[in-house]
């Protein structure tokens, strides 16, 4: 359990996805000029996480490994290069899948994450969750812990950053820096921030 | 389409840059930039990707249903990101691990969608190749500057060859270790932003 709880501690506040290996940032930048909507990024991007990187991990598991067909009759198979391909389809295929059950089921949830949803299936975040999945060779139960952690940690950055670009607003830098230059080192300053943290063991 | 091949190249290399402008396919840009020689690898693969898959998006443009065109655009890019992907592995695995998953990555990189989605799709195949091209040396050209100043002023090289002795070889440099972590870029990318939007007043944003 411990282990699990490392993972989750480990990939929200020191591998933080967007501050410190700057994945998703084109929608964490364009969608963080609120905290309201933020959090409705973050929300989005959390649940597809949980969902997506499992999957990835049984297909991996399952059909792409050397090896793992296995089960089919093709013990020599080796199909890993058909990786890429497979992962965008499939969080594209979720993404999809997602959309079409809140939108018949939980219609006031699809009002919040509605319009973030189709964003996300280009998010390098959640695409980047996969793969980095992919390259430390997580479990099943592993990957379950990393999808939360990784979710969570776009979700508290994203938070934040919507919080401090609200105050923002009343500053008056110069005309060149206005907007996506600030945004720019308020995210800086961020993630020196959390490099902080650094260390912080279970 | 009045512009020539040659107008469509330069613009989107400085006037419409595709980072400090649009502010598309950041992610990796700051990612890989700690030194030269990832930085100029990410630089290739990206232009190559770009090229390539605005002119297949573009030479079949008109056999896409318009419903599903976003599912054939990210499968023509993927293709090509394995194929560039598997290159690198096989004759540079060393550079392929470094930039362990930031070349999976380029599939997910809004620049190549963005062109593809938003030139190849109306233009025909000559102008959509040079754009994608253009689009990829802009990015490139942000992605040298940026590692330019890192690598230089962080551990005193380029490309990995000494240019400033440092003081623990016996030289007179103190690395400024700073510029090796990551937050660093968000800086220096802040600066080019502002320098970029002096020198051209038209991009400020307004408030």
């Amino acid at each position: 359990m411990e282990h699990y709880l490392d993972i989750i501690i480990r990939s929200i506040f020191l591998e933080n996805l967007p501050l410190s290996f700057f994945l998703g940032m084109c929608t964490f930048l364009a969608i963080s000029k609120q905290v309201k909507t933020a959090m409705g990024l973050g929300v989005a991007v959390l649940f597809i996480q949980v969902i997506t990187v499992p999957i990835n991990n049984l297909i991996l598991t399952y059909l792409l490994k050397p090896g793992a067909l296995a089960w089919a009759g093709y013990p020599d198979l080796d199909l890993s290069f058909l990786g890429l391909l497979t992962y965008i389809a499939v969080i594209a295929a979720v993404v999809q899948i997602l959309e079409m059950v809140l939108d018949r089921f939980i219609p006031t949830l699809y009002n919040t994450l509605g319009i973030f949803l189709p964003l996300l299936t280009v998010n390098c975040a959640i695409f980047g969750g996969t793969l980095f999945m992919v390259e430390r060779d997580y479990t099943f139960p592993e990957s379950i812990a990393y999808g939360f952690g990784s979710g969570a940690s776009f979700f508290l950055a994203v938070v934040c950053l919507g919080g401090i670009r609200e105050r923002l607003e009343y500053a008056d830098p110069p005309a060149g820096l206005r907007g996506l230059g600030l945004t720019f080192i308020s995210v800086g300053l961020m993630a020196i921030a959390f490099m902080g943290l650094a260390g912080l063991e279970i | 389409m009045a512009e020539s091949n040659k107008e469509l190249l330069s613009r989107s290399v400085f006037k419409r840059n595709p980072i400090a402008l649009l502010v598309l396919g950041i992610c990796s840009a700051l990612a890989v930039t700690g030194q030269m020689t990832t930085a100029f690898v990410m630089s290739i693969c990206v232009t190559l990707v770009v090229a390539f898959s605005s002119l297949t998006i573009s030479i079949v443009r008109f056999q896409i249903p318009n419903s599903v065109r976003i599912g054939i655009q990210i499968t023509v890019i993927a293709t090509l990101v394995i194929l560039v992907d598997q290159a690198l592995k096989a004759f540079y695995f060393d550079l392929s691990k470094q930039l362990s998953i930031y070349v999976g990555l380029i599939i997910t990189n809004c620049i190549v969608m963005g062109r593809a989605e938003g030139f190849a799709m109306s233009n025909p195949p000559i102008p959509s190749f040079v754009d994608g091209l253009g689009n990829g040396l802009g990015y490139g050209f942000i992605l040298m500057s940026v590692a330019f100043v890192r690598e230089l002023l962080g551990s005193g090289s380029l490309f990995g060859y000494e240019i400033l002795q440092l003081t623990t070889n016996g030289g007179w440099y103190v690395r400024n270790g700073f510029l090796v972590l990551p937050a660093s870029a968000f800086f220096l990318i802040a600066l080019l932003i502002w320098l970029l939007r002096s020198i051209d007043p038209e991009q400020q944003e307004s408030e």
